[in-house]
């Protein structure tokens, strides 16, 4: 009888393991879902207008992507973002997390720039009000500026369609 | 063309490994020499398949070709000829076949060494190790082919990970894998004992040397890694108990108990169907290691890219060969029947209390590393355990590990006598207990009750130690030949417990005493730190092969005389752009200074960390001392005499059949 003790616990572990693969150990709640949006004020890339708060993201849901030349997973995301802005309507605000200016531009020429503006978070001050801990990370505020979403990771037609787009249709 | 070649080997590979597993069986069902012996064959060709594979791998990374994805994603045309030679395994798929190719070293190893041993025996071994390569060439070819073509290729690879651009790195993930895999063959082994019903004291002494080899090497990979990390992660530390390292740690700690209850089932022919269960779990957790590390189920610092079907892969295998290996052991295990009583206070006694606290050991880290994922299935909260539970569960379970060390040598097999015993300590004690007092002062000029804890647990286990090899040299009339009487697994055992005294000198002394500051220096500014004084000089540009580098200077004054000149960088790796600090180390036997440069102001100045790490060298002695003793008691002349004896015996049984 105790000599099966052994298998019983692998039998154990093993089913552990499989309903812990279904889990992503990556989402994280935030803590800022369902609350304001945090304060910033940052420079944008264009200059027009020269910088930009909080406070202009309200009047319509807009979507806030974290991003920087230098990341391999905005690099994965970016031809999504191209085709979302250029399908829907959605307001998709970009901020350059910790990156060059220099490098910045040469990336969005040979790419394209999915977004309707650019903020330059170049030193990251903003990235740590908002709890960015890796980019990409996309945050979803709805008109009032309240955070509704948090996607880490990569913008993908999936989240896009099962987690956002409910969760807009719900608010307007 | 390469690449293909090499695809095409991993398949030969398979093919062999398969042929490897099945044919041995067969034979043994018909007792057909000829099939048993076609195994070793079989080990032979396989570990060519790989080699050539393998081989096929470097060359496209030192040649750069971009078209292979691979080759593309850990590559770069500036990266330095070295690291194009061990970025092979800078990531899952490569590191892979490095995983196989040693997994087919070791079973050359077994072809070769094990002629001596009963033909079916060794026969069964190579079969049981065949199934595992087998898994793993089906891992590769399902999941991971490191041989993909890119299509288009690109112009540029995306470079190694900067953080694995270290020498240190570069050794440590094959030390690692030689000591994982390794336990593959104690675990052959087990699994073909299971199967013939033959263990004995033979088995035993069969096994024993596989087993020490694979954990010394399992022991140096660990030493190395906990090296790196402090050297290259910028915080001084050099243990994390981050999931990774605790996968590396499972093994090591059912791997030691290993080694002790084989001594026990060799000498004394009890203990069986344990030493065959822990042989079992020593190689399943480094199974389990693997299976945390690649598929992404825990989060880590380490953790490679995960994918789900790699995950579940894995999981299957696991699943598999250690299902398979515990069914067998639930079934035949009760049958292995141990002759001999086990009194309390004897050699065996002792030992197996040693297992007892090495086997829980482990299950605690066990606990530690999935009781976060458990909580998260059940959605009751998301946590991560940290150091504190581990150094608390780790102190309570390793103290009486340190009490037992010291009674190693001196309990005879058998029984036991106290007042023997108690005559023979009493020196080791007694100094023991006199340095846990001074000791600290002498070399800190202070103490606390961890470093006075450390102090005497640690000449504890180096006195006693060495005690039993000095009374074994003052046996002898000259003492040149006794030294050269004392057998080499005695050497080994000694120096190894040594290692482990000198270990917790290491660790008590750096927990106790080490000192950090961080601080804001302008150029010119100064800064104390236990002693010594670390001026910042200046901080200026410098260029790198595949990097530029802020290089900051310190200089480092003791006692108004300048002692060291210390160069820590920031470098951006433009590849990837990754920044990374890069400490700069003043390294002694007695103490570690340790500056790694921060940010820098508008101003000129910069933020610097400052480390003074008494005695941290002697955590990675320990680990070297440890390291040494399993290669002299893995090499014990007696394995090869009694080889060579047992070939004999074979010969004249076969003769007399004849």
């Amino acid at each position: 009888m105790r000599y099966t003790i052994p298998l019983v616990v692998l039998i154990a572990l093993i089913g552990l393991f499989f309903f812990g693969m279904q889990h992503d150990p990556r989402l994280l709640p935030s803590p800022l879902i369902g609350k304001a949006a945090p304060a910033f004020d940052l420079p944008t890339l264009d200059g027009t207008p020269q910088r930009m708060s909080q406070a202009d993201l309200q009047g319509a849901p807009v979507l806030v992507n974290f991003f920087a030349s230098w990341c391999a997973g905005c690099q994965e995301e970016h031809p999504y973002l191209m085709q979302l802005t250029r399908n829907s309507q959605v307001k998709l605000v970009g901020i350059d997390y910790k990156d060059a200016e220099a490098d910045l531009r040469p990336w969005l020429n040979h790419k394209g720039n999915p977004y309707g503006q650019i903020l330059t978070d170049l030193e990251g001050r903003a990235g740590i009000d908002w709890g960015v801990y890796g980019v990409p990370e996309t945050f979803v505020l709805d008109a009032k500026g309240t955070i509704i979403y948090k996607q880490v990771g990569p913008m993908t037609p999936e989240v896009w369609e099962h987690d956002i787009q409910p969760l807009l249709k719900a608010t307007s | 063309m390469i690449p293909e070649l090499g695809h095409f080997a991993v398949i030969l590979a398979l093919g062999v490994a398969l042929l490897q597993a099945i044919v041995p069986l067969l034979g043994w069902r018909r007792r057909d020499a000829r099939l048993l012996s076609f195994a070793g064959s079989a080990a032979q060709g396989q570990f060519l398949c790989i080699a050539a594979a393998y081989a096929c791998l470097t060359y496209c990374f030192v040649t750069k070709d971009f078209s292979v994805a691979y080759v593309a994603e850990n590559d770069h045309s500036q990266l330095p000829l070295i690291y194009r030679i061990t970025a092979v395994w800078g990531a899952h798929e490569g590191s892979l076949l490095l995983w196989v190719l040693i997994l087919s070293g070791w079973t050359l190893a077994v072809s070769v060494f094990n002629r001596r041993l009963p033909l079916d025996m060794s026969a069964l071994v190579l079969s049981v190790l065949g199934m595992v390569s087998t898994g793993f060439y089906l891992f590769i070819l399902l999941t991971s082919s490191p041989f993909t073509r890119l299509v288009p290729a690109p112009a540029e690879g995306h470079d190694l990970n900067p953080i694995l651009q270290d020498p240190g790195l570069a050794i440590h993930p094959p030390m690692l894998y030689m000591g994982y895999v390794g336990f593959s063959v104690a675990f052959a082994f087990a699994i073909a004992a299971l199967i013939t019903g033959r263990l004995d004291a033979a088995w035993a002494r069969w096994t024993r040397p596989w087993t020490t080899t694979a954990w010394m090497f399992l022991t140096m990979g660990i030493t190395l890694g906990s090296w790196w990390a402090y050297k290259e992660l910028g915080w001084g530390g050099w243990w994390f108990w981050d999931p990774v390292e605790n996968a590396s740690f499972m093994p090591w700690l059912a791997g030691t108990a290993l080694i002790h209850s084989l001594a026990v089932t060799e000498k004394r022919g009890l203990l069986k169907s344990w030493t065959v269960l822990l042989a079992i779990l020593a190689f399943s957790l480094s199974l389990l290691g693997t299976f945390l590390v690649r598929s992404g189920v825990l989060v880590s610092v380490h953790a490679f890219a995960s994918d789900p079907s790699r995950g579940t892969f894995m999981l299957a295998f696991m699943a598999v060969v250690v299902g398979g290996a515990l069914t067998l052991f639930a079934w035949r295990a009760p049958k292995l029947i141990t002759t001999g009583e086990l009194q309390l206070f004897s050699r065996e006694g002792l030992l197996l209390f040693n297992n007892l606290f090495l086997v829980i050991a482990a299950a605690a880290v066990l606990a530690g590393t999935l009781l976060p994922l458990v909580l998260d299935v059940l959605g009751i909260t998301k946590l991560s355990v940290g150091p504190p539970y581990y150094n608390v569960v780790f102190l309570i379970l390793i103290a009486p590990l340190f009490l037992l060390v010291g009674l190693a040598a001196v309990v005879p097999w058998k029984r036991g006598d106290w007042r023997e015993t108690a005559r023979r300590l009493k020196v080791p004690a007694i100094i023991a207990v006199i340095l846990m007092v001074v000791l600290p002062f002498a070399l800190h000029g202070r103490t606390t009750l961890l470093a006075a804890t450390g102090a005497l647990f640690g000449c504890w286990a180096i006195f006693a130690a060495a005690q039993d090899v000095w009374r074994r040299v003052r046996a002898k009339p000259e003492w040149r030949a006794g030294l050269r009487a004392v057998p080499r697994a005695v050497w080994g055992m000694t120096l190894a417990h040594i290692g482990l005294g000198i270990w917790a000198l290491g660790v008590s002394g750096v927990v106790s005493f080490g000192d950090e500051k961080d601080v804001r220096l302008a150029r010119g500014a100064e800064t104390e730190l236990g002693g010594y004084n670390f001026r910042f000089q200046e901080a200026g540009e410098q260029a790198g092969p595949n990097y530029t580098a802020q290089q900051g200077t310190v200089l480092v004054e003791h006692g108004g005389k300048l002692i060291a000149t210390l160069h820590p960088q920031k470098r951006l790796y433009p590849s990837q752009g990754t920044v990374l600090t890069e400490s700069s180390i003043d390294a002694g036997l007695m103490r570690d200074l340790y500056v790694s440069l921060g940010e820098s102001y508008d101003d000129g100045s910069w933020s610097l960390r400052v480390y003074y790490k008494p005695m941290i060298r002697f955590i990675w002695l320990g680990g070297i001392f440890m390291f040494f003793g399993g290669l002299l008691a893995a090499s014990d002349r007696r394995y090869r005499l009694a080889r060579a004896a047992e070939r004999r015996a074979i010969e004249i049984a076969e003769g007399a059949v004849a």
